[in-house]
């Protein structure tokens, strides 16, 4: 674990510098287009995010790995927080270019709804006595929540919205000059990695927690055996 | 005795991986059930899911009813008037063009050739009325020096509308190059 946050921070603080510092200002958004280097590398991990969180409920409701439980629950505060980033990043960079922190366009109002999914996820999953049945809960409202991807990618191009078509992901290649394109790209793995870290310390974290739960019991267990074996002598 | 442990172990595996197989059909065909539901529900509401009608949806359009709606298109070039707080421009898609007058605070990207996105009122001279004026940005991300030089070789007016294929210029090097 040590040396994945050393290779996550290792990667993120050169290409955050290169972003912030080292690349050019656009024509005519000017400086604020650094935002861009934030708000794109979190629209991109809220979306692979919740793919993870899909494939990890399909394994855990048709395969039942217990691994891929902890998962789809361990994923989803992350990925809110990072959904949350995108929107509040966005905003910020839509009041001084747009003239507005916020409009109903197709394209942010299906990304509020992925926000509203990875929060729901992250409660529902742990609003049920018995976990096993929250796990399940989630997992149906993960998948249901998928038909939403797509609608969030496509959403500028099926219908005309304020915000602008994709730059990166295009058919007829990146409309965005290289010396910007390298530090996006720079700091979406960046990002990727600390992202994939935080999961996994957080994975990590609910495996020991469970672990140090099992031996509590056997530990009561056993202390509740022991006076009856005292007292057979006795 | 190994025998004796081994078939009903392997019977059961049997019995999980059916189970396996029937929750994967059950999950698939769910899916499908609501991607094609999801799919008519969008086709059914696609004139409300827009933000914006275009010159030309608004010449197709009947009569205006007097209701608020959003036109959005390009700014044409060499028509911005500013008079005071009022701003007069015309807003095109190319085939069809619209009047428009603001009063207020327009964003820093308003300029000739940009995007806009306004909301208001036609009246029945079909001028617009409009009492917000957004911005648009274009896909395209380019530094100053790149602009520089494609407006210098003749390649791109941005007064006239969006920046020419990337390919043409997302690996340009202005300073080495030019």
């Amino acid at each position: 674990m040590p040396w994945l946050w050393g290779l996550s921070l290792a990667v993120l603080l050169p290409a955050v510098a290169w972003a912030l510092f080292l690349s050019p200002a656009d024509w005519q958004q000017g400086e604020t287009v650094r935002i861009m280097y934030v708000h794109v590398p979190m629209a991109w991990l809220a979306m692979g995010g919740y793919a993870g969180l899909a494939l990890a409920s399909v394994l855990a409701l048709v395969w039942k790995h217990p691994l891929a439980d902890l998962a789809a629950r361990e994923i989803s505060p992350v990925g809110a927080v990072v959904t949350a980033l995108c929107l509040a990043t966005g905003s910020l960079w839509g009041r001084p270019m747009w003239g507005t922190w916020w409009a109903w366009d197709a394209r942010m109002t299906s990304v509020l709804v992925l926000f509203f999914l990875w929060v729901g996820h992250a409660a529902i999953t742990r609003a049920f006595e018995d976990e096993e049945r929250g796990a399940r809960v989630g997992a149906i409202l993960a998948l249901v929540g998928v038909v939403n991807l797509p609608i969030v990618k496509f959403s500028v191009d099926w219908w005309n919205t304020l915000h602008q078509p994709a730059s990166v992901a295009r058919m007829a290649g990146p409309s965005m000059h290289i010396s910007m394109l390298g530090p996006l790209l720079a700091c979406a793995i960046g990002f990727s990695l600390l992202f994939g870290t935080l999961v996994l310390a957080r994975v990590r974290a609910a495996v020991m927690e469970r672990r140090v739960q099992a031996l509590e019991l056997a530990r009561a267990r056993e202390a509740d055996r022991a006076p009856a074996s005292e007292a057979v002598p006795a | 005795m190994s025998g004796a442990v081994a078939n009903p172990k392997r019977g059961g595996m049997g019995l999980a991986a059916s189970r396996r197989r029937r929750r994967l059909w059950v999950l698939l065909l769910c899916g499908l059930g609501l991607g094609a539901a999801a799919a008519l529900a969008l086709t059914a509401f696609r004139d409300n899911l827009v933000f914006f009608r275009s010159p030309s949806d608004i010449a197709a359009m009947a009569a205006p009813d007097g209701r608020a709606f959003r036109l959005g298109g390009l700014v044409e070039a060499g028509s911005v008037v500013r008079d005071g707080a009022e701003a007069r421009f015309r807003v095109t898609d190319g085939a069809h063009t619209i009047s428009v007058t603001y009063r207020g605070v327009l964003p820093d990207l308003f300029r000739e050739g940009q995007g806009v996105v306004t909301l208001g009122r036609l009246g029945p001279d079909g001028h617009f009325t409009a009492s917000e004026v957004l911005a648009r940005h274009d896909e395209t991300y380019m530094p100053p020096e790149v602009k520089d030089a494609l407006e210098r070789s003749g390649h791109w007016n941005p007064e006239q509308g969006a920046a020419p294929p990337a390919s043409g210029w997302n690996t340009m090097q202005p300073r080495t190059g030019g």
